[in-house]
């Protein structure tokens, strides 16, 4: 190895009469060698885990509009986007009342009842209808509403997996889940019409 | 272990391959003439055992998978299919479906004995390591392969599951959505589950592949713990001695595969798993198979926050850390002494930890708020709002009617309190069983292995496994005649 490399030391100014410059030389072919070879894998794993992930018709089909008008009073639909289920709540007065009056009590994830409603076109708030995410912020259950005959302690929703109690507001209130019921991005197109989007 | 080879081509062509391929000479040196220690008892078949199911799995699987429609269209119609139209179709599935419960069995008897015999100390960490990316591929496959059939349990269970990963801060969300290949559990899912549900038995496979190579090096540990020290007055070869032992558990085993299969192919199932999954409705009680409920207890046994780090987390890393421990028990024992007959302490302590893990798999199959027992009989309670406007509850009554009883509290309160009359139980929680267990899991690893090494004073041992296996068997006059047919237990 050496008897190469003190040919090529004299040629590298900078390590000439330097006993190990070969090696040095050798490790540099290695390091190049051994980058490129690394940039080869990133360069072909990138697709092979690009592909795991949602491809483009599986994004495109990532939104859908409700007409919020067709919900019963005190009840609600359930709709599925991409496989995701969401909420959409009629609230009757009572359930409407209760969940600003609760605004003010303690809560694990404290949020008003104001600011989960989105602004219609007019900029006037919809409190009547409530649009969720349908999963249970602890394990992602589906909880059951009104239409399964329970809501819970708190009137909104109830896990059955392990317990979950969320209010008229879809607030977390009881049981190990760590979050109100994330409100999707929405908007409304008219005065009955919403868009929800993943 | 294995000596020089004893191989003898015999014939013409056997001589030609044998120079080509020694292939026969490689079977005859580790399955035949393997030294093997002679006082093996029938903890030690289960290794036969497992591979016997692995094939098992594997053959039936790849007959399904001829018939099963990887859709969330059709996949729960094909595997009624299954069932119902195609000749002996509910018979594979059935010894597939079953067989993935009897392979958990196996293999957790085939843990246990590792754990007991002290199979895992030097020199035989290696083996004991890819034994566990075994257990671990093993988990992956079944959950994989549970989704599949697509009911009710496939797909909420599978929810759960992929919500777990979730949980990881940062990196979990990105993980979780490549894993689904979508916002939700759905198409693409079902297909790369089924993919790798395809892939996974083969990875095992060659990975048992190393499990062995790995083994025949230091050879097999035994009951003793006593390392073989004379071949000749220690060991027998494997054929026929272990290859008919071996036979025997396996017929045995098979009997007790075959009662599931015939006799109650859905008892280890979920009635829920009938029902074809339907993304809107969660079942009221989401379990996972019964393989996987002690650790499933383990999560749910973590509801409280430590520090910045919330519940939800500690229980998936109390979770993955229950199964990744297993990986460095190998350095977590610190004594001298293989075999726990010769551990008074640590044998106690053994059985106390196969209690505690069959104990968690009870606790993950209940409702974490029910009770194991209750402290006494039901009471009652009233909810109400006092006069400031808070929620308040009373005490406890015995009765409704009657004086110092739940009626009479209620109506002494004004009618704007809104009183309401519930029942209230109190008991031993299955959450605390499962945080008393899943405590003692953890202790037993990192707090029991590592200090009895150190504290506890071991049993004298024997002083070959010759003269174990020929203590026992002191009234047997001239036991050197022929010592190998009372060797085997
Ligand atoms: C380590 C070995 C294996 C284990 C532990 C395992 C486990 C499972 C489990 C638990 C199920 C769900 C059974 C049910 O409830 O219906 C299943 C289904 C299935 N497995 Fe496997 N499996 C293994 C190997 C294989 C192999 C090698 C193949 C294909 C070559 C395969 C193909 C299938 C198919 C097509 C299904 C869906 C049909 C059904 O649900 O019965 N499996 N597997
Ligand atoms: S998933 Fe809803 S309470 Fe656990």
């Amino acid at each position: 190895m050496s008897e190469h490399g003190s040919k090529a030391a004299t040629a590298n100014a900078g390590h000439a009469g330097d006993a190990h410059a070969g090696e040095t030389r050798r490790d540099f072919i290695h390091i190049a060698a051994a980058s490129v070879a690394a940039g080869g894998v990133a360069a072909v794993a990138w697709p092979f885990i690009q592909q795991l992930g949602p491809a483009a018709d599986t994004r495109a089909a990532s939104s859908a509009e409700v007409d919020v008008s067709k919900v019963p009073e005190g009840s609600e639909i359930r709709v599925l986007i991409g496989g995701m289920p969401f909420f959409v709540r009629h609230r009757n007065a009572v359930e409407m009342a209760k969940a600003v009056a609760d605004d003010k009590l303690p809560m694990r994830d404290p949020a008003t009842d104001e600011s989960r409603l989105v602004k219609m076109q007019d900029g006037a708030y919809n409190p009547k209808i409530l649009v969720t995410s349908g999963l249970c912020t602890h394990l992602g259950c589906v909880p059951v509403g009104p239409a399964q005959g329970s809501t819970g302690d708190f009137g909104g929703w109830y896990c059955p997996c392990h317990g979950s109690h969320y209010d008229t507001s879809g607030r977390i209130r009881k049981g190990p889940a760590p979050k109100n019921l994330a409100v999707p991005k929405y908007e409304y197109l008219s005065a009955s019409m919403i868009k929800i989007s993943l | 272990m294995s000596g020089p080879s004893t191989y003898e081509p015999s014939n013409g062509f056997t001589k030609w391959l044998d120079a080509r391929l020694p292939i026969i000479r490689f079977a005859k040196d580790t399955a035949i003439d393997f030294p093997t220690p002679k006082n093996l008892n029938y903890w030690w078949t289960f290794g036969g055992i497992l591979a016997v199911c692995l094939v098992v799995q594997i053959v039936t699987g790849i007959v399904l998978a001829m018939h099963y429609v990887a859709s969330t269209e059709d996949a729960f119609a094909s595997v009624e299919r299954i069932m119902r139209d195609i000749d002996y179709g509910w018979l594979i599935r059935n010894i597939h479906a079953n067989g993935a419960s009897m392979f958990f069995l196996a293999v957790y008897i085939h843990m246990f004995r590792g754990l007991y015999y002290g199979s895992y100390k030097s020199p035989r960490e290696v083996i004991w390591i890819l034994g566990v990316v075994i257990y671990l591929l093993m988990m992956a496959t079944a959950f994989m392969g549970y989704v599949l059939p697509w009911g009710q349990m496939s797909f909420h269970g599978s929810a759960v599951i992929t919500n777990l990963i979730g949980a990881i801060p940062i990196i979990g969300d990105p993980i979780k959505t490549y894993l689904m290949g979508g916002p939700a559990i759905g198409d693409p899912t079902l297909n790369r589950f089924f993919s790798l549900h395809y892939l996974l038995p083969f990875v095992i496979a060659g990975i048992v592949v190393l499990h062995i190579w790995a083994l025949h090096v230091p050879g097999n540990n035994n009951p003793t713990g006593v390392s073989v020290k004379d071949v000749k007055k220690d060991t027998l070869p494997f054929h026929p001695y272990y290859t008919v032992k071996d036979g025997f558990a396996i017929v045995v085993f098979l009997i007790l595969f075959a009662y599931f299969v015939f006799y109650a192919p859905n008892a280890l199932g979920h009635a829920d798993n009938s029902v074809e999954a339907n993304p809107l409705q969660t079942p009221s009680h989401i379990v996972p198979e019964w393989y996987l409920l002690p650790f499933y207890a383990i999560l749910r046994a973590i509801t409280f926050d430590i520090g910045p780090i919330p519940a939800k987390l500690l229980g998936v890393i109390a979770m993955f850390g229950s199964i990744g421990i297993l990986f460095v028990v190998p350095w977590l024992d610190t004594s001298k002494v293989r075999s726990m007959r010769y551990r008074p302490i640590a044998k106690q302590l053994f059985v106390l930890f196969v209690l505690a893990s069959v104990g968690l798999g009870f606790c993950g199959a209940n409702d974490p708020d029910k009770f194991v027992f209750k402290f006494g009989p039901d009471k009652l309670i009233v909810n109400y709002v006092d006069t400031q406007g808070n929620a308040q509850v009373s005490g406890r009554f015995d009765n409704f009617e009657g004086a110092g009883g739940a009626q009479e509290f209620v109506s002494k309160l004004p009618p704007s309190a809104g009183a309401s009359v519930a029942l209230s139980e109190e008991g031993f929680k299955w959450l605390w069983l499962s945080q008393i267990l899943g405590a003692y899991y953890f202790l037993y690893f990192l707090v029991f292995l590592p200090l009895l090494g150190i504290i506890e004073k071991p049993k004298a041992r024997p002083p070959s496994i010759a003269e174990s296996v020929r203590k026992k068997h002191v009234s047997v006059p001239a036991a050197a005649v022929n010592p190998a047919p009372v060797a085997a237990e």
